[in-house]
């Protein structure tokens, strides 16, 4: 019978705080740049403009259909390659996760928008609004209370796939954990300790998530 | 003989292979009231939405008032701007009511004057409530629109579409969704539109409303008008076998 031993990692503690500090940081901004990438992306989706719906499918679809570990690896060793611009770990890894989740988020809005029933379009073009105030004051504020819970679940799942850029070496809270796993011998310890956590730092947001649900179902 | 308030002329529209109206001719003079009667599918619903471009005929020409449009297959639409302009010359009340559910009913009345028209929001409250009062919900006006009634809901949507003040009042079956004992309130309140001289074209299945309050009668059948005349005379008297037909699933006279 294996016999744990945590007492030892404790001399790890800053390590363990730095990348997990480094993880949340990486997520704030990956889902910063992935909204604002999935707004255009979502709308563009919608818009009467053809050029502006085939570039934002090409997009959607090139992120959404190839594995993040592979655009990854492929920002980071191919794409200097390609251009001759090196560019660091950690630019490349926001850039992939960003235009990775941002593929997700437009989706989620694209849907949100379409979600609207037609009828609500409709009774705002009647009235003689134009269709981008239509579209302000009439269905994106109905629309966004529909999006907050499938974007809050991608968000969630972002921060997990922040782990991935412990590949290229960025110092995130895995990568960490390989640090101090390959220093102790003590992997066990350390990947239960590193999973522990992604998931104290996860639930309570998952509660908020679940709490914003209901008041949003019942809220104006 | 003064100049029709709305033309229509040639106006077609196909859906794909469907053609949904062929060659429809209409004019109605300032101040009358039409009914628009005839089977699902006939058109007059279709009709009724091409009025206010919601949806674009494929040919023909519109005209509300001052506003005019020519429609051709292959001409480029009109502007969104000048869309909604012509629009907004025409209010249009629909069978499922389409209230923004995210906005007080006072909200939804003021929506068309604050977005459409930029009027500042101390005047266009004052017409809300003074729109709500008169259909009998100034009590309301706080309310969100989920906690009204079927026929509530429906007089604020005609609040709603006459805030823009408009010249032309369409209603695509505006009582069909209702529980009955709920249409009469909302009947009422058109009477009493069409009592004041509002011009307006009823999409209805209501055929006793239609022979009480609208001038004319309008039937039609598979995208064209049949048969048109007095509303008295075509509903007691109708001269076309598929009138005479479509009638006979109503008991007109109570």
């Amino acid at each position: 019978m294996y016999t744990f031993n945590f007492e030892m990692l404790w001399g790890y503690r800053w390590l363990f705080l730095n990348g997990t500090l480094v993880t949340i940081g990486l997520t704030a901004a990956v889902v910063v740049l992935g909204l604002l990438l999935g707004l255009v992306g979502g709308l563009a989706q919608l818009s009467r403009f053809a050029v502006l719906r085939w570039i934002s499918w090409a997009y959607i679809e090139l992120f959404r259909c190839t594995p993040l570990l592979v655009q990854l690896l492929w920002f980071y060793y191919a794409l200097p390659m390609l251009t001759g611009i090196q560019i660091d770990a950690i630019t490349a890894s926001v850039l992939t996760l960003s235009l990775y989740g941002g593929s997700f988020y437009a989706e989620v809005i694209r849907g949100g928008v379409v979600s609207i029933e037609a009828g609500q379009t409709e009774a705002g073009l009647a009235l003689g609004m134009t269709p981008a105030k239509v579209m302000r004051r009439i269905v994106l504020p109905q629309a966004v209370k529909r999006m907050i819970p499938p974007l809050m679940n991608q968000s969630i799942i972002q921060f997990k796939n922040t782990s991935l850029v412990s590949v290229v070496a960025v110092p995130d809270l895995l990568y960490q954990g390989q640090v101090a796993a390959t220093d102790t011998f003590r992997p066990l310890e350390v990947y239960t300790i590193v999973a522990l956590i992604y998931f104290v730092v996860l639930v309570p947001l998952t509660a908020i998530v679940k709490r914003g649900e209901k008041q949003l179902q019942t809220g104006h | 003989m003064s100049i029709p308030k709305i033309e229509v002329a040639g106006l077609r529209k196909q859906f794909g292979e469907l053609v949904v109206l062929r060659d429809i001719n209409l004019k109605v003079d300032s101040g009358a009231v039409v009914a628009l009667i005839g089977p699902s599918g006939s058109g007059k619903s279709t009709l009724l939405r091409c009025l206010n471009l919601l949806v674009v005929p494929n040919g023909g020409r519109v005209r509300i008032g001052g506003d005019a449009f020519d429609f051709e297959t292959g001409k480029a639409l009109p502007r969104p701007k000048a869309q909604a302009k012509f629009r907004s010359n025409t209010g249009m009340v629909f069978q499922h009511f389409n209230l923004f559910p995210h906005m007080t009913v006072l909200g939804n009345v003021m929506e068309g004057p604050v977005s459409a028209k930029n009027m500042p929001k101390a005047q266009a409250e004052a017409i809300g409530r003074r729109l709500l009062a008169k259909v009998g919900l100034a009590d309301k006006a706080d309310a969100y629109p989920d906690r009204l009634s079927g026929g509530q809901k429906q007089r604020v949507a005609i609040a709603r579409a006459l805030a823009m003040e408009p010249e032309v009042m369409l209603f695509d079956e505006a009582t069909s969704a209702l529980d009955p004992e709920l249409v009469s309130e909302v009947l009422g309140v058109m009477r009493d539109l069409a009592a004041e001289g509002m011009t307006m074209i009823i999409v209805t299945h209501e055929i006793a409303f239609a022979r009480e309050v609208a001038d004319r009668v309008i039937f039609m059948r598979d995208g064209v008008i049949v048969e048109e005349g007095p509303a008295r005379d075509v509903i007691d008297r109708p001269q076309q076998e598929a009138t005479r037909a479509f009638l006979s699933h109503f008991h007109t006279r109570g």
